[in-house]
């Protein structure tokens, strides 16, 4: 049999149903795959033999009829998984093994599947290139000079190169859809709430959002219905029956009405995202779907407001990282004082710090008025935007970033242009809506560009189909070549 | 009665300083679990023995709100005429500290869960109002334990997370008498609505006290300090005599008061400064963005309503005119709604007025000197209503209810059998007591002629011959008559 890792997840799925694979060669096929891409640094921490376990009970004692069937899936190390290490990228985090298990992941294994390891990430999910990870910067296996996104970015890397068959990441501003274009995958952003974050190490809690990255949208709808549902230990989380999104799935996508919003046209945007963006649309009106232009106005508020709202919020969840009772602390400080600082001057990287001392700023007194709490009515007008809009579309079809992904080290010491990567993104989730970005077609240099689709909230049914109409004629196959191993 | 008047002024160099007082009371809401967790909320437990993984803040932990400690704060609420608010909001109020293990207190800032409401006492002077401000939910922190090591802090988590209701008063207070009535006043009120239990050695009722002085007559208040977490009436009102002292001696000496949070050091018996304004934590409020803003249906506020028991004020109402009794007898009997409830069944089985009368003298002197509970009295409502009835009957008369009441406490039988059992029971045959009485006049000639020639003090020690010898047991009241028909003939 043809190698089974750079299937689609789907795939994989009717061969261990059909018995052509077994869990445990699946899953030896996967170690196989970790161990010679060692220089792409995705991973923090493997659980190969925990991993061979699992598939050898599941081959012992199949159960065909769950959702993912022994199938070994890596996660991002921002999910606490129980008695596996859980970092969060950050050194503060280093030796910090959970007693519990992320709803998110349980759900996950409750479908069938178990975990395979931990994917680096962004320290504590802050930043676009994964380079500010305690474990060191990811690889983009489309190019051994460029970052894979973040902060997800070690999910968006083991993806890209078959390490993982599916993967889920978070996304805060843009963490699961810019790193999903950057290497040719799918990522989707569900509605604020539609997952549990009960589990997940907290980055900014009103925006915080885990979702799939696949290789394919069916995977995606897989995924999605795999790790979604209501969970009474998430105050935030939404009460509602769960969704089939795969059985669901249609590419019928005739008289839907796509939202072309202007303001998604901004300067120095590279022409290929352009013009990607129109081949988007050719593609959705030949498939008989009506573009209709739009005006979401107050979008260029978006990245100013989102970087008020993502600190101030990361600068309290992350007050709890004080060395007392778990975690790293210095050895050093005479008093209580001098501990936590020197726990936190040592136990985090640079751009938390920043990020903390934004926060901090911004919820001061005597600034509290001017950012904080007006950063909280932009975003209402934000919101607002995207309601008024929705009242005359389906969907809403943008770039997913404005560039393809960037060489190492290109913008570490620029944390703006850094973060102009997530204008297209962030507006999403300061509104709460779900979004999907799929892979569209290459920049001049061959690397992959991605589209985005927003829906309405708990709109994740539509933007998949419509994903999946485009998916079959957008004729996009991510090339990646075996460079590392 | 003739009412006193109010006189607590601090009497300076310059004139009299009148004492302005608010307090904010921290009341821990008698509740099964925490605030925002299952954790148990039981007093005593060993060190860390009830802590989760949310009260103690590991990665991707998550608040949920405690239902039950909702709606006792809607009731206390309710039982202090307050608005309550259907919609109010969770806001972090973010500082460092070790026992604080999120690093951020889940608290109401802006919008708490009950508004403006209000609080009668009952003064020396007449009822006085006192206004309440707010009344917010918020999470204890945990507890530092700095004697247990010489160079190690212990901290135990099992009070963090529990639930608190922060009920600040307007600054209406004037004295400590009126803090003493204040305190006494809301612990009853939430004791009778079970939702808090009021014990101050366990730390489940503290204070911080805001105290500031102005002459007498000014209109507008002075520089208030804030002393911080006084633990028990005394204390509180301690440091208020201490605080304005200190603040009345500052002004006469033309020096400025700095708005500032102190501490009382119980031992030295005097306030210290703890941090200044200017050095006071700026906590960052902001909504915490893990807990939705908490929204109350009408229908569950009017349901706590009408399931809410009746309250001291009512009640006393009730007693004044249900039982005749007086305003002072009706207040100190539903200052406990166990006293109460132990009054109203001795009440339905015997006099009235004269269970009242005897319930605030001998129970409660025996309570007192025992250091019990009503709830734990040796002498059940039962049989305390037995004994008043006898009294009332004219069966013994007070001095022998004494002597029952103390047999009572010792062999626990109930009165009437103590009272056969020992002969006790009241001579108040007429014939009887006649004979009696005749014959001690016979013997006392000579004090009988005495008194027939004017000296009419001796009426007294014809009394005592009589109850000496029925061994107390003549019936006083005829004794009286009887004594007085046999000498003037």
């Amino acid at each position: 049999m043809a190698d089974i890792t750079n299937q689609s997840l789907n795939e994989i799925i009717e061969n261990v149903k059909t018995k052509k694979v077994s869990s445990t060669d699946l899953t030896k096929a996967y170690i196989k795959n970790i161990e010679s891409a060692k220089k792409l640094n995705a991973f923090v921490t493997t659980t190969f033999d925990q991993a061979l376990d699992k598939a050898k009970q599941f081959d012992n004692k199949p159960n065909f009829d769950q959702l993912l069937p022994g199938i070994p899936l890596a996660v991002k190390d921002l999910f606490c998984t129980e008695n596996t290490k859980t970092t969060a990228g950050s050194n503060i985090l280093n030796n910090f093994i959970p007693s519990y298990e992320s709803t998110v992941t349980k759900n996950l294994w409750n479908n069938g599947s178990f975990l395979l390891g931990k994917l680096n990430c962004d320290e504590f999910a802050m930043g676009s290139s994964n380079e500010t990870s305690h474990y060191g910067n990811v690889i983009n296996p489309v190019g051994d000079q460029l970052v894979p996104g973040g902060s997800s970015g070690g999910s968006s890397s083991a993806l890209a190169a078959d390490l993982t068959p599916a993967t889920i990441g978070t996304d805060t501003g843009g963490s699961i859809r810019q790193p999903a274009s950057f290497t040719g995958t799918v990522g989707l952003k569900p509605t604020y709430g539609l997952c549990s974050r009960w589990g997940i190490v907290a980055f900014a809690s009103s925006l915080d959002q885990a979702g799939p990255m696949t290789k394919t949208i069916k995977d995606c709808a897989i995924m999605l219905e795999s790790m979604s549902g209501f969970d009474e230990k998430d105050s935030t989380s939404i009460n509602k029956k769960k969704e089939q999104y795969s059985k669901n799935l249609k590419d019928n996508i005739k008289g839907l009405k796509i939202g072309i919003p202007k303001e998604y046209r901004v300067d120095n945007m590279p022409k290929e995202v352009d013009e990607l963006w129109e081949k988007g649309k050719k593609i959705l009106k030949d498939l008989g779907a009506q573009l209709i232009d739009i005006s979401l106005p107050h979008t260029k508020y978006a990245l100013p407001t989102y970087y008020i709202v993502a600190p101030a919020e990361a600068s309290s969840n992350l007050a709890r990282y004080d060395g007392v009772r778990y975690g790293y602390r210095s050895k050093q400080g005479k008093d209580l004082i001098e501990m936590y600082e020197k726990t936190r001057s040592e136990g985090f990287g640079d751009e938390v710090k920043r990020r903390i001392l934004i926060g901090t700023y911004v919820l001061s007194s005597g600034y509290y008025d001017a950012y904080y709490l007006k950063a909280q009515k932009v975003r209402q007008l934000i919101k607002k935007d995207f309601d008024d809009s929705f009242t005359k579309i389906d969907a809403i079809l943008t770039p997913s970033t404005p560039s393809s992904a960037f060489k190492i080290g290109e913008k570490t010491n620029d944390p703006v242009s850094m973060y102009l990567n997530d204008i297209f993104t962030v507006p999403v989730n300061l509104a709460g809506l779900p979004a999907l970005s799929m892979p569209a077609g290459v920049d001049k240099q061959g690397y992959p560009l991605g589209l985005q689709l927003i829906g309405k909230a708990l709109d994740e049914q539509k933007i998949l189909n419509i994903g999946y109409a485009f998916e079959k004629n957008c004729g996009f196959k991510n090339e990646i070549k075996k460079w590392w191993s | 009665m003739s009412k006193e008047k109010f006189d607590y002024f601090i009497k300076g160099e310059k004139g009299k300083y009148e004492v302005v007082i608010g307090l904010e009371v921290h009341a821990q809401v008698l509740s099964k679990s925490k605030l925002f967790s299952g954790s148990s909320t039981k007093f005593g437990a060993d060190p860390n023995n009830q802590v989760s993984l949310i009260d103690s803040a590991f990665p991707g932990m998550l608040p949920v709100i405690n239902e039950e400690c909702v709606k006792q704060a809607v009731r206390t609420g309710l039982g202090l005429n307050a608005k309550i608010n259907n919609y109010s909001v969770f806001d972090r109020k973010n500082y460092f500290y070790a026992d604080l293990p999120q690093g951020y207190q889940i608290s109401q800032y802006k919008n708490p869960i009950v508004g403006e409401g209000k609080v009668l006492l009952d003064m020396p002077y007449g009822s006085k109002e006192i206004g309440i401000e707010r009344l917010h939910l918020e999470q204890d922190a945990g507890k530092s334990i700095h004697d247990m090591d010489p160079s190690n802090t212990y901290v135990d988590l099992n009070r963090s997370g529990i639930a608190l209701m922060e009920i600040v008063s307007k600054p209406d207070l004037r004295s400590p008498d009126e803090v003493n009535a204040y305190i006494k006043k809301l612990r009853s009120i939430m004791r009778y609505l079970g939702t808090c239990d009021g014990n101050m050695q366990e730390g489940s009722l503290r204070a911080d006290v805001n105290v500031s002085v102005r002459k007498e007559g000014d209109k507008n208040f002075g520089t208030r300090c804030e002393i911080k977490n006084v633990n028990s009436i005394k204390f509180m009102q301690m440091a208020i005599e201490y605080e304005a002292a200190r603040q009345v001696e500052l002004i006469e000496n033309g020096k400025v008061i700095d708005q500032e949070t102190r501490l009382f050091d119980t031992k030295k018996n005097e306030t210290r400064s703890m941090r200044s304004k200017e050095d006071a934590h700026d906590y960052r409020y902001f909504p915490d963005p893990d807990l939705l803003p908490l929204k109350l249906e009408q229908k569950l506020i009017d349901d706590l309503k009408k399931t809410l028991p009746e309250l001291p004020d009512k009640k006393k109402e009730r007693f004044i005119k249900e039982y005749g009794l007086n305003a002072y007898e009706a207040n100190v009997l539903v200052s406990e709604k166990e006293i109460s409830d132990y009054y109203e069944e001795v009440a339905k089985l015997s006099d009235k007025k004269l269970a009242a009368t005897w319930m605030m003298g001998d129970l409660f002197a025996m309570l007192n000197d025992k250091g019990l509970d009503i709830s734990k009295s040796p002498i059940s409502a039962k049989h305390f209503a037995e004994l008043v009835q006898s009294i009332k009957s004219g069966e013994i008369s007070g001095r022998i209810a004494k002597e029952v009441f103390e047999i009572i406490l010792e062999t626990g039988d109930n009165p009437k059998k103590i009272i056969e059992s020992k002969g006790l029971k009241q001579q108040s045959d007429p014939k009887e007591l006649e004979k009696m009485i005749n014959e001690i006049l016979t013997k006392n000639k000579d004090k009988v002629d005495q008194y027939k020639s004017g000296k009419e003090k001796l009426f007294g020690f014809f009394v005592g011959q009589v109850m000496k010898s029925s061994g107390g047991k003549a019936n006083p009241q005829l004794t009286n008559e009887i004594l007085k028909k046999l000498l003037k003939g």
